[in-house]
Order: C-alpha cells, then sequence, then structure tokens
C-alpha cells in the first residue's frame, strides 16, 4: 500500500531526479511526515543514495521525519508577528498543549511549531492550524481556538 | 479558444468588461489568504444565502487583498450606472445587512468605507470618495493595480483591464531588443532586495551566448513582515506570467519557472489556474498568439528554508538540489539553471513589466526620484493603526507612509523606529522620519529597500530584543558553508542573549561591532553578508538601550522577560477579578473578584493579565 501510493507520486514525476523536492512534499501531504520506508522507496526508484534523500529532507524545514499530530500548529514568528506580541501565544500554547515548539502531543492530536511569517503580517499575530489561518489573536482567543480542533 | 489575432483579444477584453461590470449588481468579497483568515469566506457565504434568499439577480465574485487589511474582510457593491462601494469591517453579519438592504433597493452607504470612481459619476452620498480616504490618499496603484478589482481566475477580467495587451505589442510591434531597452530606460530596479536595474540585468542574459535560456520568477518571499508577492500572485497572477513572457521574448527564452514558498498555498492554486488559461488561450506555451514565440512557466514549490531567496540557491532548489548559495561570478545571466544563462526577477519586478511595455518607458520613468523609478509596494505591519499594503511613488516620505497613510501609532503611543529590509535590513529612527523613500537614502540610513516589508515600532518595542530577534531567525537559517556567517552569527546572539538576560557587560559592545565587521566582509553570500545590519543599525541609533540593558540592569521598554517584573496599581483596579482567574500561575491572588496580593516569584510574565485588564491597571517595569 505504502509503496503503491509513492510509486504513483514518482509515476507523476517522470521519475525524474529533479523532482525529489516535489516528491518529497507530495508525500509528506499524503502521510503528513517522510517515514523512513517511504524515503528508502524514492531513493530505490530515483537511483539516489539515500543519503541524498536524507539530505534533501532535513535541510528544508517544510519536511519532518517524525510522525506530526492531527493537527500542526504553526505560531508564526515573523518580525510584524514578533512585535504584537507572538512570542507570548507560542508560550501560552506551549503551556496548554504541555509541549516545546517542534514536539508533538502524547495523544498525536496536536504538533506545535515555529514558522517565520504566514504572509497575514497585517492581521498579526497570526497561527495557522492545518489550512486555517487565524488572525488578530490574544492568548485568550488562542487558547479557545484550540478547542475548535478535535 | 486560441487567441491568434488582435480581434480575439479584443472579444476576450469584452467578455471581462461584460463581467466586471455586468448590467445587474456584481458583489465582489476578498478571500485573500488575509480576507480568509478575517472572515471573507463567512461573509461570502452569508452573501450567497441572502441573494438566495431574496432572489436577487447578482453576480458574485472572489476577489484578491485590495490592501486595507486592517478594515477586512472587505466586499464591494457595484449596481449599473454606480460607482463601486466598498465595505468594511463585512463580516458575515454585516454581508446580511449590506444584502437585505441591496434587496430593498438601498445603498446602505452606513456600512460603507467609501466609492470608487468608474466613469465620472458623482453620486449624491454622504461617503468619502477613494482618495479621500486616508489609506488610499498618496496611494498610486501599478503592481497592484488589478488586486480586489479583479477575480484572479478570470483570464477575461484580466484582458479587460488591459491584460495580454502588452504581450501582444511587444510580440508584433516591438523587437526583443527594443523590449529590453524599453525596461531599461524605464528606469525599472528589482523589487527583491538589491535593486538591480531590470533592464540591464536582462542584456546581460539576452547577450550570453545559448541557445536554451530560463526565465525565473522567485516567489520566495523570504522577508518576515512582507507579502506583498502573495497578494499580487493571489490577487493578480497573471500579471506575472505576462510580465515572464514578454522577459521572455526579449531574451530568447522558451522556458520559465516560478518558485513559490511552501508557506502560500492558495498563491499556488491561483498560479496553476493562470496557467492552465494562458495555456488553453494559447497565451502560453507553443507559438504564443499564434507567433514563432513559444514560452511555457512551471512551478517549483520551496522547501521552507529562507536562503532559498537567494538566487543562486533558488537555482539549486529548482534542481532538486539543497539550496546553498554559490559564488558569484558566474551569475546566473551566465551560468544558472542547469547550466544554461538565466534570468531571475522577483514577483513584484515582473508585474510592473507589462504596465511599462504598455505605457512606455517615458510614463514610468516619470514616476519616482532621479535614481529610483516607479513605485514600491510596502507592507505597513506592526504597531501601526491602518496595517496593510500600499503602493506609493518611490520618494515619498517615511513621515506620509507611516503616519498620513498609516494613521500613526496604536493605541496613541510613540513612534520608535520603522524597520525596512528584513533581515538583511535595519531600523531607521525617528530622526529620518522626513527621508525620501528610495533605494539610495534608504541605504544611507544603514537599513535597505529590501522587499519592502516595513514593520513600525514602538516605545514598547525593545531594540536590544529585535536584534537578537533576527539573530535567531538568521542562525536558523544559515546554511552553513561558511564559516564567518555560521560562527558570526551564533557569536553575536550569544551576546545578545546574554544582554536580554541582563548579563551584559561594557566590553560586550565593541565586540559586538568587531563580529558584526567580520561577518559582513567574509561571508559567501547576502544572508551573513548582511546579517549584522540589524545589529549595527540598533546600536547606532539606541545604543542607550543596550546601555540600560548591561549597566542598569532595566529594559526601557519592559520586554525582556528577565529584566521586568509586573504588579498591580490598586488605584487603578476595577475589581473586575479577570487577572485572578487568568493568571496561569496562581500569582494574583485575591478576595472574591478583588486582587489583594501579587506574588512575585510566582509570575512567569506571560502577560495574561497585562491583556485582560481593561483600566491598565497592572504595571510592567
Ligand atoms: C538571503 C537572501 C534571501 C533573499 N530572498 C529573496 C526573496 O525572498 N525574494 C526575492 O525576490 N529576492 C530575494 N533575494 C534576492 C535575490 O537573490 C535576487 O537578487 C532577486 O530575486 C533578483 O530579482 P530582482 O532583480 O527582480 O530584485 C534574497 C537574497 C538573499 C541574499
Ligand atoms: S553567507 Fe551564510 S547563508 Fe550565505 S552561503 Fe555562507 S553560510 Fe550560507
Ligand atoms: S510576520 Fe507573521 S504573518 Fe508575516
Amino acid at each position: 500500500m505504502a509503496g503503491a501510493t509513492v510509486d504513483t507520486i514518482l509515476a507523476r514525476h517522470g521519475y525524474e531526479e529533479h523532482a525529489l523536492i516535489a516528491v518529497l512534499q507530495e508525500i509528506q501531504r499524503e502521510r503528513n511526515w517522510l517515514p523512513p520506508e517511504d524515503l528508502a522507496t524514492v531513493a530505490r526508484m530515483l537511483r539516489v543514495p539515500a543519503s541524498r534523500v536524507y539530505g534533501i529532507a532535513s535541510f528544508y524545514k517544510a519536511f519532518s521525519l517524525v510522525p506530526r499530530g492531527r493537527h500542526v500548529v504553526q505560531v508564526c514568528t515573523g518580525t510584524a508577528c514578533h512585535v504584537r506580541g507572538a512570542p507570548q501565544i507560542l508560550d501560552r500554547l506551549g503551556r496548554d498543549l504541555e509541549i516545546q515548539p517542534g514536539h508533538t502531543t502524547n495523544d498525536m492530536r496536536f504538533t506545535l511549531e515555529k514558522v517565520r511569517c504566514l504572509g497575514c503580517c497585517s492581521i498579526a499575530p497570526v497561527v495557522r492550524v492545518g489550512e486555517h489561518i487565524h488572525g488578530r489573536l490574544t492568548q485568550v482567543r488562542a487558547g479557545s481556538m484550540l478547542k475548535k480542533y478535535p | 479558444m486560441r487567441i491568434v489575432d488582435h480581434t480575439q483579444l479584443e472579444e476576450l477584453a469584452r467578455e471581462g468588461t461584460r463581467s466586471l461590470c455586468p448590467d445587474h449588481t456584481r458583489i465582489t468579497v476578498g478571500t485573500a489568504s488575509c480576507g480568509s483568515a478575517t472572515g471573507g469566506r463567512e461573509a461570502l457565504a452569508a452573501v450567497r444565502e441572502e441573494v438566495a434568499t431574496a432572489g436577487l439577480a447578482v453576480d458574485l465574485r472572489e476577489t484578491g487583498c485590495i490592501g486595507y487589511c486592517q478594515v477586512e474582510p472587505v466586499l464591494e457593491v457595484l449596481r449599473p450606472g454606480e460607482p463601486r462601494v466598498l465595505f468594511h469591517h463585512a463580516d458575515a453579519h454585516r454581508a446580511r445587512l449590506i444584502v437585505r438592504a441591496l434587496a430593498e433597493g438601498r445603498m446602505p452607504t452606513e456600512l460603507a468605507l467609501c466609492w470608487i470612481p468608474r466613469n465620472g459619476e458623482r453620486p449624491e452620498w454622504a461617503l468619502p470618495r477613494y482618495d479621500e480616504v486616508p489609506f488610499y490618499s498618496k496611494q498610486l496603484k501599478i503592481v497592484l493595480r488589478n488586486s480586489g478589482v479583479i477575480d484572479p481566475d478570470s483570464l477575461p477580467e484580466y484582458a479587460a483591464r488591459g491584460g495580454y495587451h502588452a504581450l501582444w505589442r511587444a510580440l508584433t510591434e516591438m523587437t526583443p531588443e527594443e523590449v529590453a531597452d524599453e525596461v531599461e530606460k524605464a528606469g525599472l530596479r528589482g523589487r527583491g532586495g538589491a535593486g538591480v536595474p531590470t533592464g540591464r540585468k536582462w542584456r546581460l542574459c539576452r547577450d550570453a551566448p545559448g541557445d536554451e535560456k530560463f526565465v525565473v520568477c522567485n516567489a520566495d518571499e523570504g522577508d518576515p513582515g512582507a507579502y506583498m508577492d502573495r497578494a499580487v500572485l493571489e490577487g493578480d497572477p497573471h500579471s506575472v506570467l505576462e510580465g515572464m513572457a514578454i522577459g521572455a521574448y526579449s531574451m530568447g527564452s522558451s522556458q520559465g519557472y516560478i518558485y513559490v514558498r511552501d508557506e502560500y498555498p492558495l498563491a499556488i492554486q491561483k498560479l496553476e489556474r493562470a496557467i492552465a488559461d494562458a495555456r488553453t488561450a494559447g497565451l502560453l506555451g507553443r507559438s504564443v498568439f499564434g507567433s514563432a514565440f513559444s514560452f511555457d512557466v512551471h512551478l517549483a514549490r520551496g522547501g521552507g528554508a529562507f536562503v532559498c531567496g537567494e538566487e543562486t540557491s533558488l537555482l539549486q532548489s529548482i534542481e532538486g538540489k539543497m539550496g546553498e548559495p554559490n559564488q558569484r561570478p558566474p551569475f546566473p545571466a551566465q551560468r544558472g539553471l542547469w547550466g544554461k544563462p538565466t534570468n531571475v526577477n522577483n514577483v513584484e519586478t515582473w508585474a510592473n513589466v507589462p504596465e511599462i511595455v504598455s505605457r512606455g518607458s517615458a510614463w514610468y520613468a516619470g514616476i519616482g526620484t532621479p535614481s529610483s523609478k516607479g513605485t514600491k509596494v510596502f507592507s505597513l505591519v506592526g504597531k501601526v493603526q491602518n496595517t496593510g499594503l500600499v503602493e506609493v511613488p518611490m520618494g515619498i516620505t517615511l513621515r506620509e507612509i507611516v503616519f498620513d497613510i498609516g494613521g500613526g501609532i496604536l493605541g496613541g503611543k510613540k513612534f520608535k523606529a520603522v524597520q525596512t529590509g528584513g533581515p538583511s535590513g535595519g531600523c531607521i529612527p525617528d530622526r529620518f522620519l522626513d527621508l525620501p523613500v528610495d533605494y539610495e537614502e534608504l541605504n544611507r540610513t544603514g537599513s535597505i529597500m529590501g522587499s519592502g516589508g516595513m514593520i513600525v515600532m514602538d516605545e514598547g518595542t525593545c531594540m536590544v530584543d529585535v536584534a537578537r530577534y533576527f539573530l535567531d531567525f538568521l542562525r536558523e537559517e544559515s546554511c552553513g558553508k561558511c564559516v564567518p556567517c555560521r560562527e558570526g552569527i551564533e557569536r553575536m546572539l550569544e551576546i545578545l542573549e546574554r544582554i536580554c538576560n541582563g548579563e551584559g557587560r561594557e566590553e560586550d559592545l565593541p565586540l559586538l561591532e568587531e563580529l558584526a565587521t567580520t561577518t559582513k566582509d567574509f561571508s559567501l553570500c547576502g544572508l551573513g553578508g548582511t546579517a549584522p545590519n540589524p545589529v549595527l543599525t540598533t546600536l547606532q541609533y539606541f545604543r542607550d538601550e543596550y546601555d540600560a540593558h548591561i549597566r542598569e540592569h532595566r529594559c526601557p521598554a519592559a520586554v525582556c522577560k528577565a529584566l521586568v517584573h509586573y504588579s498591580i496599581d490598586y488605584a487603578l483596579c476595577d475589581d473586575c477579578g479577570a487577572c485572578i482567574k487568568l493568571c496561569p500561575s496562581g500569582a494574583i491572588v485575591g478576595e472574591a473578584k478583588r486582587p489583594t496580593e501579587f506574588i512575585d516569584e510566582k509570575c512567569i510574565k506571560c502577560g495574561a493579565c497585562l491583556e485582560v485588564c481593561k483600566p491598565a491597571a497592572i504595571r510592567v517595569q
């Protein structure tokens, strides 16, 4: 099953080596992270060393080499958000979820991450949960925001 | 249908005009990322529902960001024979009220922000005209000409606003050489950071030997606090495609790439649609407009690495490699993508090109200052009243941007600085507020134009913390290829963290300056080369804040946690009890709703009480 999906993705990109990043992005979209067996499949099928695949997967911050929670909570720590209270929002969410940024709750519900600018600087501070962008947050609103994500 | 002659292009434009100005009411809702995040999607659904209930004949459309994000969600109504009317704070509730009024045959001007002239109508509404609204008063829209006006998914609407006419003109009336000339004479300079004259860059690539060449659009928009590229891609994607096609014709390229950062899913979606539509219409792909010129565009997605905004690193990334910068020369114009001559321009640079070709270099060169022509889009954000995207002619002063357009500082606080140029830029203090904004003038302050982020800072922003913030950013983003960058940033950050913790020493400041100079002089790419700028400018203009941290162990802006203490001013307290309930660490003790004691040792300085206290009785010192 796993191999089949990866194969479909690779096929879509014509098994081209230069599509490596795009392939990894699609796998991550599918699975929410990059499982080792998928990375091995990619390396084998594209005929590139596994070290190169891992090099790419760790160089780019969009990739995760560990499983992530159902909802990825990304707190923007860009400059506009920073001066309008992002550090307090990040701390608050960390306290509520009892995790540090970069970690996932034990029940796999949430992963907390920092991102550098989501392009919604005008409505800072901003947090993205999955596909949803929440702006003009306060600590209180950030706390209640999480309740919407089961 | 493939468009192969001018009549067909005109027909496409007429179709667009019919949809922009239909013979019944048109309602558009701003659903760019910022609009959606503030309730634009809900407003759209509400309008759809109310329109159905009332049985109104309405053309409902989505549009991009119209710039004034502070008042989003924004909705626009156009009735035949009337000017456009722009509504602010149009959440689902207000959207319903608007449609209900329209159903009664009334324009609910009491909910509107302004009207936008169309054909010289003079309405009798007691409502300001668009250019009487302070936020829009000094703006001149070239790059943002269509954003928030057209439906970005509609090729006909783009054509109705003159779209693809510049490409037609270039292909049928101009030689590739003449196109490059025109861009050069216009004085257009790159909007991605360094301000390199675009025409000169094109010529380098044009003249480079080789049959195969590439044009690339840098849509990595890495500077935190800048989002004009997102707005253009989400609101007017065809303008970038048309600009690239014109550039490709001029440089003799048939393949283009747009490198979009991973954080912009909606921009990618809009681009995919625009590329598909342009291909179907024969405006991209083989034999554009039926001519001998072929050009196609591909999308590449970034992976969330800031350094990939640097052009050599970006090209590595498109090739599927790690995005590490290469030594220049050779420049991409000589050896770029897959070793072929390549020209990289920023989104905003490309979006200017069609207007220059349509309206001529003389018109464009007539706007701006002697060294910097045209307009620049700034993202006016931070501690300013009116946040949003502003497009102004080069040469306008910082004061006009921050105070006239931006409405000054939030909450009546005092202006401290404006940060431009992202992590490569600096913090500009109030003594430069009357500086005319262009590339050279900003360089003179020690900052740079950069991509146009303008983050306003007030007395509640700590400049030492800002310097620390940028170094923290750059430490995570340095690719680590060269030692001065990697080590220099790390060491400078250590020192700044120490100062923010109140453990700074007198000799730290000269040491910082020394490290800054070394990092600047010996790094390979612009990331390391400009990394010290935030440190150097804050040291130059806000030395007193560094001194307060080091000598008095005091953070004047009350930001650095290690140096501040919270307390309650009981005289101001109105016994609402909110802080007692919200304090996560039990530092505020009370009887019923009246706080009676503040336990300093328990306080984790999270600021929850500060946020919730209406009479501002919480002191942070
Ligand atoms: C570290 C670093 C990051 C950069 N990030 C961006 C970026 O996000 N967007 C951009 O257009 N240019 C960025 N640049 C500038 C590009 O290298 C390049 O100069 C620019 O894309 C050229 O386009 P222009 O001539 O139209 O400005 C960056 C440069 C450096 C050194
Ligand atoms: S200056 Fe920094 S980011 Fe640029 S190549 Fe060197 S280590 Fe990498
Ligand atoms: S700085 Fe947070 S969205 Fe841009």
